[in-house]
């Protein structure tokens, strides 16, 4: 999983909320964070920092409720980096 | 023969402000009046508005459209609202579905509807409101249930424009305990509209009741993901655009009423001097000015984070759409003042901007709704 975008989704959660100490693996809907503005935010900052599209079926709370799962969502949708 | 016909459309083709204001001032503004005492669009206008390419320009060029960006769109919006605010609502909803199709709709979905959308061949409305259920979406009763591979909708849904001239539903129904998108068209058995002709204001926008009774929908009626989560967020961004929408029809409404009032108060006297002269005419005049010029910049400022794809257009939309619609409400208002008797008969139009303002405080989430939600704004930097 690429730290970088752990690191990035992270950052943005805290810029959202810097009062709230959130880890990369700790669950925002639990923290009661999330409602549907903040999830569609969530939705755009992944896929404007990271150049991806979210398909459908990937829109699922699951990918979405840790700073890691958001992480390992952008790498499966990043084409695989070419070794040179 | 088709180069009169390709000059013809090249002059009446909308792409910017600038065109956007000559359309609208050609066939829109001097018959919105009527459009209203009618409490309908006329169809001619509906069609020059498709020979325009005005309906859904934001479409990539596959699709039908020019890939205009949100800050163009937002311009072409206010100008239509400046004209006619049930043309810009039209549009409004229209904007929603289409947007809807192409931010959500898998590739069969985008070929199946984008084109006609762009064209304005199918006109689009948007569901969501019901005699139950209204600022609070969750509280929806229309059901989508699976059924042979597809989907059966019933409901009843209330207050929707367009809903009397639409060809397609962008209905939104309560699926596997969550909200799911569907897109209904209006052919299809089970669809009952019945018209509101009588509305306080945006009369000629041509709202009805629509009935859905045992609506049976093939599997690609389901419009973006159905899953709880991702279910809210199709909703959050349709309405988010509705939203900016609505914010640049009342920027350009407050603008009409500029127009209007800078046009009466020269030429109205009293006592041998014009209106204009008078200080407390000139304190209304450059509130209207002020406003006019703010609410526009926060809606290029929503439309600007639009265009770069960037999460805080939201909020930045939310509190357009407030103070444009608020604004555009109070000088309205003053509008009919400074009208008077004038103000209140048929022959002048701000009357209707009066109605028409005070619907924009209502709809794509009340006055109410955008405090609670523009104050949480305030606290959000202290955690809770
Ligand atoms: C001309 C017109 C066109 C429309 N077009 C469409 C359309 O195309 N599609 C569609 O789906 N709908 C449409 N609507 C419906 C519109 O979206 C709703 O009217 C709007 O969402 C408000 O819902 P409501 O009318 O049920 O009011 P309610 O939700 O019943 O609210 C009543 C009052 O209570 C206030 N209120 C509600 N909740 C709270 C709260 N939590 N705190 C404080 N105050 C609160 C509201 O602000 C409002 O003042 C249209 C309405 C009009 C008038």
């Amino acid at each position: 999983m690429s730290e970088i975008a752990k690191d990035q989704v992270l950052a943005f959660i805290r810029g959202r909320y810097p009062q709230a100490e959130i880890s990369d693996s700790e669950d925002i809907f639990q923290l009661g964070f999330i409602n549907s503005l903040f999830a569609m935010e969530l939705v755009m900052f992944i896929e404007k920092t990271f150049a991806v599209t979210i398909p459908n079926d990937e829109l699922r709370i699951d990918n979405f409720r840790t700073a890691k799962s958001m992480a390992e969502l952008v790498d499966r949708l990043s084409p695989v980096p070419v070794e040179v | 023969m088709t180069s009169q016909i390709l000059d013809a459309r090249d002059v009446e083709t909308v792409f910017d402000r600038a065109s956007a204001r000559r359309f609208v001032d050609a066939h829109i503004a001097p018959y919105a009046n009527g459009f209203e005492f009618e409490g309908r669009i006329p169809e001619e206008l509906i069609e020059k508005m498709s020979a325009a390419g005005i309906w859904a320009p934001f479409l990539p060029v596959e699709l039908g459209g020019i890939g205009m960006d949100m800050v163009t769109l937002g311009e072409i919006h206010e100008e239509v609202g400046r004209g006619c605010s049930s043309v810009r609502s039209l549009l409004t909803v229209h904007t929603m579905a289409a947007w809807t199709v192409l931010r959500w709709g898998t590739p069969t979905q985008r070929e199946e509807w984008g084109r006609a959308l762009a064209s304005g061949e199918a006109l689009g409305a948007f569901c969501l409101t019901e005699p139950e259920a209204g600022s609070d979406a969750a509280a929806i009763q229309t059901s989508a249930t699976p059924s042979h591979g597809g989907w059966v909708i019933n409901g009843v849904k209330k207050w929707i424009t367009n809903g009397q001239r639409a060809d397609v539903y962008l209905v939104f129904a309560r699926v596997n305990g969550t909200i799911g998108a569907f897109l209904v068209p209006r052919r299809t058995p089970g669809v009952h509209v019945r018209p509101i002709p009588e509305i306080l204001g945006t009369r000629a926008s041509m709202l009805a009741e629509v009935t859905f009774s045992d609506v049976p929908l093939g599997p690609s009626a389901l419009l973006g993901p159905a899953s709880g989560f991702a279910a809210g967020m199709v909703l959050t961004g349709t309405l988010d655009l509705g939203r900016y929408s609505v914010a640049t029809g009342s920027v350009g409404i407050i603008q009409a009423c500029l127009d209007a009032c800078a046009a009466y108060t020269s030429r109205r006297t009293v006592g041998g001097s014009p209106l204009r002269s008078l200080q407390l005419i000139q304190a209304k005049m450059s509130d209207m000015v002020t406003d006019v010029r703010a609410a526009r910049m926060l809606v290029a400022e929503a439309g600007r984070l639009k265009d770069k794809g960037d999460p805080s257009t939201i909020m930045a939309t939310w509190i357009a759409k407030y103070f444009a619609s608020t604004a555009a409400a109070v000088h309205a208002s003053e509008a009919v003042q400074i009208h008077g008797a004038n103000g209140c008969g048929p022959e002048y139009p701000v009357a209707r901007y009066y109605r028409d303002a005070k619907v924009m405080e209502i709809i794509e989430g009340s006055n109410e709704i955008q405090r609670i939600t523009i104050a949480a704004e305030a606290y959000r930097e202290l955690n809770q």
